[in-house]
């Protein structure tokens, strides 16, 4: 949770190229609170020290009210996907049914091609491109995991995630 | 202070002012004694508003002169140092100076201008991104936005800057917003939601320490800069007494712990003495007082106290376990924690023999340099000058050998009397610090002890002294080269001597004389007894260019890579 102030993102970036660590993902947004920002991180670290000092590095940050590791905790966390993929006639109704047990959605379509958007964890979102590769993606965008712990807490999952 | 405005300042209520009379006011507010500084077209309206403020405001010759003088009060004061640049150039140059507070966590309040908030962004003159260009080498920065919010954030920022791990602190001026007339309150509350410094160290660490202490047989306290940061070099004698505990310090420690003391060690890392390296490597128990583990001070990490459980006061969380695994972490002030320490008076430690096998090795292998009475070495005018001002001056420094024969060669038995650039080797450092220093101890004796290569960076604030006539002794340990870079490039890249021999140099002698200040060019053991002893008498500034044997290196040394019990040229 951060200070909605001018400038904090780029505090946070930098202070992860300074320390030599590299970002994932990294989603910023308005949180519960007026004036505050979320901000979630996804970090790949092998060692839990790295991930100590990162988030005592960001504790220090005057506009950082906030730091949470919840790699091991029970969280809840959605990504985002637009994907526009080759789609012709012929195979148009094909992609269609790889939408549907996906929960995903066409957003827009066009002569040959059709944009698709998901929803959900970054694996099934990473699951989701692969079923789509041989079909021709054009173009893809994404916007990184955004997260929180569930309301109620049962230990589990050993992902590499940070949220601050 | 008009009276109207002390009213309505009781009352909580706001006066109306231009965003430069709230800095200037807010200045005052803050009891500044002096400020170092630098005008240019962005800083107008503040220097405007300076002009008749009654605030004292040193000119410096280039604006990282301003910065390193504003360091050099701090350091002996504890108190931040304050410096005015304007924006752009004047802004970019007190660059090298923030990132030197930083990485020694010296307190400073740094004001630079901004272009005007409307032409921000569309490279105007003079422009630069001075929030992005210093984010990474402040504790925070500001931009201000509102004339308004100047009296809030200038207290925010001394607050910052002083209290927790101390370090720069950074507010950006738009000239508009100097200008422009708001309405504020005097004296606001701070909006710091997220600065919370923890002070009070945690109860269950101390009992650990103690712990840890009762059963140790081979302890050893490393005392860092904390120590001097927490001003607390009365608790840290008080507790290595009372537990018998020898003390070895970091080149930024010096001072926190008397010299002649029979506890006292010596400098510990790369040029630190035999007894202080062997001390870290041997101990059963480190006790870290406010040292930031710097790889100059552990050498190879892999060899660093193999033996040892590591404990570690530290007023900063993140410096705990960022390069030595520790067993102990205890988050605080370092003056707290020790007061703790004191009070619990736990069971001590069975350590004469240990203290014993020390103080032989102090003994046995002490540092030591070649040489007869027919040539002057460094290391003999570094004694020498310890010997003519009893040990009692303020030692200023730049970076290089001289620096590390001053660390090693001049020993202090007081506290706050060593300014010297530790973790960013800040070459020019010396001469702008001594101003700060002897501004901060107008009666003190400064001895401000340089390179011939770094004095030639930033000598140009020769003017500074020689204008408010300032009685500094500056010491030019004078060889003819960037002594560091020729020591290594003699140890480790085969003799080659690539840019570091300085054969023309202008006289030194006749440069001081240009800017008034008395000067005497030295070349044997006798002249610099007599010129050291007239320069301690003489009222005014004084420059002794001490030409001495060229091609000395410092030693014992660690070398790069390797451990503490790995020294070379200790005395066999």
């Amino acid at each position: 949770m951060v200070n909605n102030r001018p400038g904090v993102l780029n505090r946070i970036t930098n202070l992860f190229s300074k320390r030599n660590y590299n970002i994932e993902s990294i989603t910023v947004g308005h949180s519960e609170q007026e004036g505050i920002s979320r901000i979630t991180v996804v970090v790949q670290v092998d060692d839990e020290k790295v991930i100590e000092q990162m988030t005592k590095q960001l504790n220090k940050q005057i506009d950082v009210l906030k730091v949470m590791d919840i790699s091991n905790q029970s969280i809840v966390s959605r990504e985002l996907a637009l994907i526009k993929v080759l789609a012709t006639s012929q195979n148009r109704s094909e992609i269609y049914a790889l939408i549907e047990p996906f929960r995903a959605s066409a957003i827009d379509v066009s002569k040959d091609s059709l944009t698709v958007q998901i929803t959900g964890e970054s694996g099934k979102i990473e699951a989701f491109i692969e079923l789509l590769k041989p079909y021709g993606i054009k173009e893809l965008a994404r916007t990184g995991t955004t997260a929180f712990p569930r309301g109620t807490q049962r230990t589990n999952s050993n992902k590499s995630l940070s949220i601050v | 202070m008009t009276q109207k405005a002390v009213i309505a300042e009781k009352k909580g209520e706001k006066t109306t002012k231009s965003g430069a009379n709230f800095l200037i006011d807010a200045l005052k507010k803050q009891n500044v004694e002096v400020v170092f500084g630098y005008p240019g077209g962005a800083v107008l309206p503040i220097y405007d508003a300076l002009y008749d403020s009654g605030v004292f405001h040193v000119l410096t010759r280039h604006e990282q002169g301003s910065i390193h003088a504003a360091e050099g009060y701090a350091r002996i004061t504890g108190k931040p140092g304050v410096v005015i640049a304007t924006s752009g150039p004047g802004a970019t140059n007190i660059v090298t100076g923030l990132a030197d507070a930083m990485i020694d966590s010296i307190p400073l309040v740094v004001f630079t201008g901004q272009v005007a908030t409307s032409v921000i962004g569309s490279d105007a003159f003079q422009e630069a991104d001075v929030l992005g260009i210093t984010t990474p080498i402040t504790k925070h920065n500001y931009q201000v936005r509102k004339p308004g919010d100047l009296p809030r954030i200038v207290k925010e920022a001394f607050y910052i800057a002083s209290s927790g791990r101390p370090g720069p602190v950074l507010i950006d001026i738009p000239k508009d917003v100097a200008i422009l007339q708001a309405e504020a309150e005097e004296d606001p509350e701070m909006d710091l939601p997220g600065y919370q410094p923890t002070l009070q160290p945690n109860y269950l660490q101390i009992r650990k320490l103690i712990e840890a202490v009762s059963g140790a047989k081979k302890p050893v306290i490393l005392a860092g800069a904390g120590v001097l940061h927490a001003r607390a070099s009365e608790e840290l004698k008080k507790y290595a007494e009372q537990q018998g505990i020898p003390v070895v310090h970091t080149l930024l420690g010096i001072g926190g712990f008397p010299a002649d003391h029979s506890l006292f060690v010596g400098m510990g890392g790369m040029h630190g003495v035999y007894a202080a390296n062997m001390a870290l490597y041997e101990c059963d128990l480190l006790i870290n007082v406010g040292a930031r583990f710097d790889d100059r001070l552990t050498g190879n990490l892999a060899a660093f106290a193999p033996q040892a459980t590591v404990a570690h006061i530290d007023i900063d969380p993140a410096e705990i376990g960022k390069n030595v695994p520790t067993k102990i972490p205890v988050v605080g002030d370092a003056k707290e924690a020790l007061a703790q320490l004191i009070a619990q008076n736990g069971k001590l430690p069975e350590a004469s023999e240990w203290v014993q096998k020390i103080t032989e090795w102090k003994e046995k292998f002490p540092l030591f340099y070649e040489g007869d009475s027919s040539e002057l070495k460094p290391q003999k005018v570094i004694e020498l000058l310890h010997k003519k001002t009893n040990g009692d001056a303020i030692v200023v420094t730049d970076v290089g050998q001289h620096q590390m024969w001053a660390a090693q060669y001049y020993t202090f038995n007081k506290p706050h009397a060593w300014v010297t650039s530790g973790g960013l080797g800040t070459m020019g450092f010396c001469v702008p610090a001594a101003i700060g220093a002897q501004l901060a101890e107008p009666d003190a004796t400064v001895a401000a002890v340089v390179g011939d290569a770094g004095f030639q960076m930033t000598n140009q604030e020769l003017a500074v002294i020689a204008e408010l006539n300032l009685p500094i002794k500056i010491i030019i340990v004078n060889n003819h080269s960037l002594g560091m870079v020729r020591q290594w490039q003699e140890l480790f890249y085969q003799e080659r001597y690539s840019h570091s021999l300085l054969q023309n140099q202008p006289s030194f002698v006749k440069l001081a004389d240009a800017y008034g200040i008395k000067a005497y060019k030295v070349t044997t053991i006798e002249e610099a007894e007599e010129r050291m002893s007239e320069a301690l008498t003489t009222d005014g500034p004084i420059l002794l260019d001490i030409h001495v044997a060229p091609g000395e290196n410092v030693y014992p040394m660690i070398a790069p890579g390797k451990g503490h019990h790995e020294m070379e040229g200790v005395k066999k």
